[in-house]
């Protein structure tokens, strides 16, 4: 929570009751979410055609989930005060990397130890990034928009360095499986997603680094002093949020069966700060609301797609959003600053 | 006797320039021309230098809109998105020649800067997500005014004169044009009012507004100034190039922000300076063209992308740098 801002009045009278308007802050603005949601989907039901038809919910779910995934990882980095631009670059990384690995003389050798490579390294590698950022942040006191502006401006062009800037097609069924697969006719991406967003939520909620991790948000130095590994945490949050980065880049790739290093990820990070800060993620940090980052990402695929479905310009689309980001901070009752 | 007034007129010929620790981005700039001058034939000709200038004083013009607005302790996200979109609006308007395209052009930039500063004065909404919003929304409208195409400039007007015309065949018409406003900037800064509340709101906003500084009208200035450069340099990007094209600019804001924090400027605000920030995105320029070069010595060959692989390098070092320089107290967040 920001601190009480005694200087411009508000907050003097509740000092007694101070925790008790944050619970129930966040909770009407997660219902606010919910509401608006399905005065959403009740909209779509009467208006677009062909809404409630499997096939609408399975195009919509699989291209939220990578959103939602890096949302997530987004989220705890707000929620330390920090913010993230490199996860697109990340992306792209893993995402390059995934088929060199498997498509490689001895990942077609060994098929099965070939895809498990694939999907474990390209996650070691995002992992490595979030903690060349977190030390950036942590031990070295470099503000995070800066550090990471490092990797989003470099890590793209490893990729396609890596790739020679190469459209990398391939077919490989197991791989692509992560992307295109269904379970109880559900895209795996989604199943994914909501996993993840179950274990974070979890991890949040009853873990010591989920106190940490508010607490560090929170008030930093009054953190510190009362003892919390403060670096630690700034360190796991980035390496959290670079792999879910990492997982969405294989996602990405195994949807499309191919990797661009150029297009995988690109503008991701706005699309995840802005369903974080929908979701309810203040940007002075100590809020993690994962399910209403959850939402919110839903949220701002479904505007989407309504506007899309009823013939408004996929272009009209970024005007649409950013009203929807302006709203949403506004409506934020914190210290409007970052 | 005779030294100390020297070393008075030193410093004050060096005051313009930044003075004290942002005269190392001045040095290593200079250190870079005399290398890529001794290794390379062509580096100081006539074409290299007016293609290097003219390209960068796009760069340079949203730098320096970017270091006043980095100055208040604000960011703005959103000049990348703006020059496209200002490069749409001259290109459309170009038939009606450089005097109506120009202020056309710089106008779509204010009017950008304006909701800025009224999301972020007037709502109270923190400037990275305010000029995020205005970021999209610039974005949208440019591609929906363009229907997703380049639009090409009327070459008969006198429209591409700005960008394409050079004084004495090496100094284009548009590097002139940012240095004046460079200039500008640099006056406002260092000798008005506006300029010492600038830099107190980036100070501490609080105790700025309590000593009764018109605050309010500092950061409404910075938005403003920083769209009119966005603006001015998607005319230069029309002019220049031919075309206004409305998916440019993807990443400018971040390649300001980059040259700013080169030029020694805190993100924390409150401290800074607008030549060191000019020398900063010379800098960054010069380190592609320095590339290009040395890929034409045939000695290595890195392929386009490894040129972001080392601008990423080239920004760490910077910042390692700054940290050992920074004082600890500013090194906090």
């Amino acid at each position: 929570m920001s601190e009480p801002s005694s200087l411009t009045g508000r907050g003097l009278g509740g000092v007694g009751e101070a925790p008790a308007p944050r619970r129930s802050r966040v909770n009407r603005r997660f219902l606010g979410l919910v509401v608006a949601l399905a005065a959403l989907i009740l909209l779509n039901v009467l208006l677009t055609p062909n809404f409630l038809a499997v096939q609408t919910l399975a195009v919509n779910v699989s291209q939220v989930s990578t959103v939602a995934i890096v949302a997530l990882g987004m989220t705890l980095v707000i929620a330390t005060g920090g913010v993230d631009l490199s996860v697109g670059a990340v992306m792209a990384v893993s995402g390059a990397l995934a088929p060199l690995i498997f498509g490689s003389a001895w990942g077609l050798a060994n098929p099965g130890l070939g895809l498990l490579a694939a999907i474990v390294l390209p996650l070691l590698v995002a992992m490595c990034c979030g903690l060349f950022n977190g030390t950036l942040v942590s031990f070295l006191g470099v503000q995070p928009i800066i550090a990471t502006l490092i990797l989003f401006i470099s890590g793209r062009g490893v990729a396609q360095v890596l790739t020679n800037g190469n459209l990398q097609t391939f077919s490989n069924p197991s791989f692509t499986w992560l992307g295109t697969g269904r379970i109880l006719g559900l895209p795996v991406q989604g199943w994914i997603a909501i996993l993840l967003t179950l274990v974070v939520a979890l991890i949040v909620r009853k873990t010591i680094y989920g106190r940490y991790l508010l607490s560090v948000g929170g008030n930093e130095r009054a953190a510190a002093l009362a003892g919390t590994p403060v670096a630690k945490v700034k360190i796991a949050t980035y390496a959290i949020a670079s792999t879910f980065a990492g997982l969405a880049g294989l996602i990405d790739v195994a949807i499309n069966s191919a990797s661009d290093a150029a297009r995988v990820g690109n503008l991701m990070e706005l699309d995840a700060i802005a369903a974080a800060v929908v979701g309810g993620a203040a940007l002075s940090g100590g809020r993690a609301p994962i399910l209403g980052t959850l939402l919110g990402a839903i949220f701002i695929q479904l505007v989407g797609y309504t506007l899309i479905a009823n013939g408004v310009p996929d272009e009209a689309t970024f005007i649409v959003t950013a009203a929807i980001i302006v709203i949403a901070v506004y409506l934020q009752d914190s210290r409007r600053r970052t | 006797m005779t030294t100390a007034p020297l070393d008075l007129n030193l410093r004050r010929y060096m005051r313009p320039l930044g003075g004290g620790t942002h005269l190392t981005v001045w040095v290593a700039l200079a250190l870079l021309i005399l290398l890529g001058y001794l290794r390379y034939d062509n580096f100081l000709s006539a074409y290299n230098i007016s293609s290097f200038l003219g390209y960068n004083s796009m760069f340079v013009l949203i730098s320096v809109g970017m270091c006043l607005v980095i100055m208040t302790g604000g960011i703005d996200l959103s000049v990348g998105a703006v020059a496209a979109l200002a490069s749409v609006t001259a290109a459309l308007l170009s038939p009606l020649g450089l005097l109506v395209a120009l202020p056309a052009g710089m106008l779509t930039g204010l009017v950008a800067g304006a909701i800025n500063a009224g999301l972020i004065v007037g709502l109270r909404l923190p400037p990275f997500m305010a000029t995020l919003a205005t970021m999209l929304a610039a974005r949208g409208t440019s591609l929906v005014v363009s229907d997703r195409q380049a639009v090409s400039v009327d070459w008969s007007s006198d429209f591409t004169a700005l960008g394409m015309n050079k004084i004495a065949s090496i100094l284009p018409w548009t590097i002139v044009v940012a240095i004046l406003v460079v200039v500008v900037a640099w006056y406002i800064l260092e000798k008005t009012s506006l300029g010492r509340t600038v830099l107190a709101v980036g100070g501490n906003a609080e105790a700025a507004h309590l000593m009764g500084l018109k605050t309010s009208r500092a950061l409404i200035f910075v938005y403003l100034f920083s769209g009119a450069c966005a603006g001015l340099a998607g005319v230069f990007l029309a002019s220049g190039y031919g075309a206004g094209q409305p998916l440019e600019g993807q990443g400018w804001e971040l390649a300001a922000i980059a040259a700013v924090v080169v030029g020694g400027t805190l993100l924390t605000g409150g401290m800074g300076s607008v030549p060191a920030t000019v020398a900063g995105a010379l800098l960054f320029g010069l380190v592609f063209n320095l590339l290009n070069f040395e890929n034409g010595l045939g000695v290595i060959s890195l392929s386009a992308y490894w040129q972001s692989v080392i601008r990423g390098a080239f920004l760490l070092v910077v910042i390692l740098l700054q940290v050992r320089l920074a004082r600890p107290a500013a090194a906090k967040a």
